[in-house]
């Protein structure tokens, strides 16, 4: 039967612990115990990025990490990144400018971009595309995509100048 | 963006600019999906909930001889397996579903094997247990004997006369009737035919004649299919997942359990993407009757991705033969095309909808179309965004293409010369209505992608080329229903029942705004189930803008005739004598807007709900003209999109955005499977790459941005001159960029996906 191990990690600013068995994805560990339903399950092996996370600064995809392995680990989820008051510029950039179809690949694009602004503030636009090619999206052919973080990084620089 | 208005509805709106149409306003569900906080179907919780899983066929055509369950079921957290036995065969009768149909004989021995598998995936047993992995484990203890059987893999070889037979029930219903009893591969022959074919071929100066291979391609929706069923002690059966028609599935699950329509309720949860593939039930039936033999617990599946591509969707494989002759003064003087479709494992191509599409955009007077659905071992082929649609403009406007190189004439000054107008006549029979597909070709011709220079090959064994295509897609009207209650607080809660997939909600508020003079953010929507609002056809056919936004007007209406009662009782004066303009209701100097009135509810009558529902017609066809620049690497064969512009008649744009996003997509689709998309089978009919890194789908770097030129030519019959728009993007990429290598590399592409090994192939390189 199940021999589920202890695990402890800080998942979003919040220190969890969870019972989680060794054969069971950080993905599954996020959405099926911890009810955080952001992250997707496109794949399951790594090559949609709908399950992306932020993991001790590292952008991964979460159906590519056993849930034991987040023991000790610093996590964001889509969840983190929304903040206590409106949204992130990401998020406001993907609503105006029609960045997101179906939806489905959105958490993953957002998590996954910005782990992009956070290593590089001012990426050109093949910069972003490269970045994101590890990010499936079937329903925008990108060009939404691409413009919404362009356009977030650019509100972000300008933010940081007048902070 | 750049839009060309070529008429403006003024008629329609009383000479008055729209308020909210046109407007790039925030979709109302968008603070859920970019938060993370939507629940689409796998998302699904609920008390006592089992996990289930499908085992599928290794073979790709086999006879079962036995399947022993007995091993799983003994397996502890393992609550309930059913096989083939535990599904009543389905009735041998077609129903709509969706763009296409469906044989519920077919569609039951699809959902879970009887007595042969006919595909690499089929379902065969599934097991219900206590969790995913014990699920997983039980389908390994799962004994299955199998009578390993000859596969066919191709229309070709299916239709020879000594191949192995898939359905021995199956006869060929030769236009339209079935003419012999020998068991065959080919379920349908049909044919559409005017003029006199030898006497316009006769009459050309240049005939061109081409043979088209496009190999079986998916939809790739990044969501898998999933459901969440109970089957409840008192025999209700909810179900909750990802479908684009909520009442298709319920008519689906009704046939194939052989339950009433009245004891299912289908809850469409956020759908991740369907393109055409989610209309079907694959998992729904299995969950329900695990649910009913688990002891009425509810189960939830979903597939992995390999499943998807196994046993889902995909769209036809398919041959073309083409012949069209044209005069020396550019004008089409016969056009003739042969088409044969893999259906996958049971008939149902869309190889009428394909014969329909390949030479719509022309005025034809000589013209024969036959088409041919073949079964094959693979997948029952879906509805995938124009289904049949992309392999029949591939092959059709390639010939076009070359036909006016022949003739040495521009390519879009041929197309004019042949253009279908407003009263044309299809070869398919139908008469145009006010289609805008001259003011396509207008659109591109004036653009300055058209107009402007080749871009330098960045090496000198790179080739750079310009090619042009259109598209045409028939576009659905449909049954819509719609509900709507007014607040006090002056806004309305709208209650719809489409299946939102790119941002409808948005659209579908907006015209409800706009029709009652109010603010977009005071409309509330809300996507309902099937036994929460009226019977809605399924988001597809490119429907939802215009039948849906039929209701949502409509429904408008019905609000602002009680609203004028409501006037009527206040001012006690008749309520045909009070006028309305925009959201201000007066009588003589007397004047209350919508948002007053709605406080003055209960003083007038109390609460106010309305719902209608409409079987809508008058859908226009969409007609497209794309242009792409192409550089082709001659040493590896490697194609990469340059530039890449998309002229489309939409109607009317509610939400440009959303329009330009469909536009995006379908193109971005149609590049993927004009390049790399393909499914590989080995010999034994073995799906070779059921994966997303070796399906390859683009991704951001793969693609340039993609501009989308809004077109702008109303439809009369709808009241804001939608006319569909998701669709037809898909049609002419395939055969714009085997234009353009052509004009890079001097060889006509006559096979899809034009990768690096075909390109190379054409050159003569390998």
């Amino acid at each position: 039967m199940s021999n589920k191990v202890p695990v402890t990690a800080t998942i979003n600013d919040e220190e969890k612990s969870f019972l989680c068995e060794p054969r069971q994805s950080l993905l599954e560990v996020l959405r099926d115990v911890l009810n955080l339903t952001g992250a997707k399950e496109g794949c399951n092996n790594g090559n949609c990025g709908a399950c992306a996370v932020i993991m001790n600064g590292v952008l991964v995809n979460s159906c590519l990490v056993l849930g034991v392995e987040a023991n000790g680990a610093t996590i964001t989820t889509i969840e983190g990144i929304t903040p206590k008051e409106g949204l992130h510029p990401l998020q406001q950039k993907f609503l105006e400018d029609a960045a997101l179809q179906c939806g489905i690949c959105t958490p993953g694009f957002i998590v996954a971009a910005k782990a992009l602004l956070d290593k590089n503030p001012s990426p050109t636009e093949h910069e972003v595309r490269y970045w994101l090619a590890g990010n499936l999206c079937r329903c925008t052919g990108y060009d939404k995509i691409v413009r919404a973080v362009l356009d977030a990084a650019a509100i972000m620089r300008a933010e940081k100048q007048t902070a | 963006m750049t839009t060309v208005e070529v008429e403006k509805t003024e008629a329609r709106t009383n000479g008055k600019h729209f308020k909210v149409i046109g407007q790039r306003v925030i979709r109302p569900d968008g603070v859920d999906k970019v938060t993370g906080r939507a629940q689409y179907g796998a998302d699904v919780m609920l008390q006592g909930l089992l996990y289930g899983k499908v085992l599928r066929s290794p073979h790709a055509h086999a006879r079962i001889l036995s399947i022993d369950t007995s091993a799983a079921e003994k397996l502890p957290g393992v609550k309930a397996v059913i096989t083939g036995k535990d599904l009543k065969p389905g009735e041998d009768k077609v129903a709509k579903s969706g763009e296409s149909s469906v044989n519920y004989s077919y569609l039951s021995q699809n959902v879970l094997a009887q007595d042969k598998v006919l595909y690499h995936g089929h379902p065969v047993a599934a097991v219900a247990a206590t969790s995913i992995h014990i699920a997983e484990e039980a389908l390994a203890l799962i004994k299955v004997e199998y009578e390993v059987l000859p596969p066919v893999l191709n229309a070709l070889d299916a239709m020879k006369d000594d191949a192995p037979i898939l359905l021995p029930n199956l006869r060929t219903r030769e236009l339209g009737e079935v003419v012999s009893d020998k068991p065959t591969n080919v379920a349908s022959h049909e044919q559409y035919a005017r003029g006199d074919l030898a006497a316009g071929f006769a009459e050309a100066d240049v005939i061109v004649e081409r043979e088209f291979h496009t190999n079986t391609v998916h939809q790739g929706y990044i969501e898998p299919q999933n459901g969440t069923a109970l089957w409840n002690a008192d025999g209700q059966i909810t179900v909750w997942t990802s479908t684009q028609g909520a009442w298709d599935q319920r008519r689906d699950l009704s046939e194939i359990l052989h339950v009433p329509l009245s004891q299912i309720r289908v809850i469409p949860m956020e759908i991740g993407g369907g393109f055409g593939g989610k209309f079907p039930v694959y998992l729904e039936p299995l969950a329900a009757l695990l649910s009913l033999k688990s002891g009425h617990r509810p189960v939830k599946m979903w597939m992995q991705r390999d499943e998807v591509l196994k046993a889902t969707g995909p769209t036809s494989a398919s041959v073309i033969r083409v012949k069209m002759g044209a005069r020396k003064d550019g004008k089409i003087t016969a056009a003739q095309a042969w088409m044969a479709y893999e259906a996958g494992a049971f008939p149902g191509s869309p190889v009428s909808a394909g014969m329909g599409v390949i030479f719509a955009p022309y005025k034809l007077d000589n013209v024969q179309i036959d088409g041919y659905d073949v079964v094959v071992n693979k997948p029952a082929a879906k509805a995938y965004r124009a289904p049949g649609g992309t392999n029949a403009a591939f092959a059709g406007e390639t010939v076009i293409d070359e036909l006016a190189e022949k003739l040495g004439m521009d390519p879009i000054e041929f197309r004019r010369i042949n253009a279908a107008k407003e009263g044309d006549r299809r070869a398919d029979g139908p008469v145009y209505g006010r289609i805008g597909f001259i003011e396509t070709l207008d659109a591109i011709e004036k653009h300055p992608h058209y107009n402007a220079p080749l871009p330098e090959p960045s090496a000198p064994y790179m080739k750079v080329g310009r090619g042009v295509a259109c598209g045409f897609w028939y576009n659905w009207d449909g049954k819509s229903s719609a509900s709507a209650v007014v607040n006090p607080d002056g806004t309305v809660s709208y209650l719809e029942g489409s299946t939102d997939i790119g941002g409808t909600r948005a659209s579908l508020a907006m015209m409800l705004a706009e029709t009652l003079g109010i603010h977009y953010e005071d409309v509330k929507p809300m996507v309902g189930d099937t036994q929460t609002v009226g019977y809605n056809d399924g988001t597809g056919g490119s429907r939802t803008t215009y039948g849906s936004g039929m209701a949502a007007y409509h429904l408008g209406k019905e609000i602002i005739k009680e609203m004028k009662q409501r006037a009527a009782v206040l001012w006690e004066v008749p309520a045909d004598d009070i006028d309305v303009e925009g959201d201000v209701y007066s009588y003589g100097d007397k004047r209350i807007t919508f948002k007053e009135l709605c406080a003055k509810l209960d003083e007038t009558g109390g609460p106010m709900s309305v719902s209608v529902s409409l079987d809508t017609k008058g859908a226009i066809p969409a007609l497209a003209t794309h242009v792409v620049d192409v550089e082709v690497d001659t040493e590896t064969g490697k194609v990469n999109i340059l530039r890449y512009t998309a002229a489309q008649d939409v109607g009317r744009a509610i939400h440009p955005s959303y329009v330009e996003g469909q536009i995006h997509g379908g193109v971005a689709q149609g590049i993927g499977w004009a390049l790399n998309e393909e499914y590989y089978y080995d010999e034994d009919g073995h799906l070779m790459n059921a994966s997303l890194l070796d399906y390859r789908m683009p991704t951001a770097l793969d693609l340039p941005m993609i501009e989308a030129v809004i077109v702008e030519v109303p439809n009369p019959n709808h009241p804001f001159g939608v006319k569909g728009v998701g669709e037809v993007p898909i049609v002419p990429p395939a055969a714009a960029i085997a234009n353009a290598i052509y004009r890079a590399v001097g060889v006509r592409m006559t096979v899809l996906p034009m990768n690096p090994r075909n390109v190379l192939k054409a050159l003569g390189k390998i």
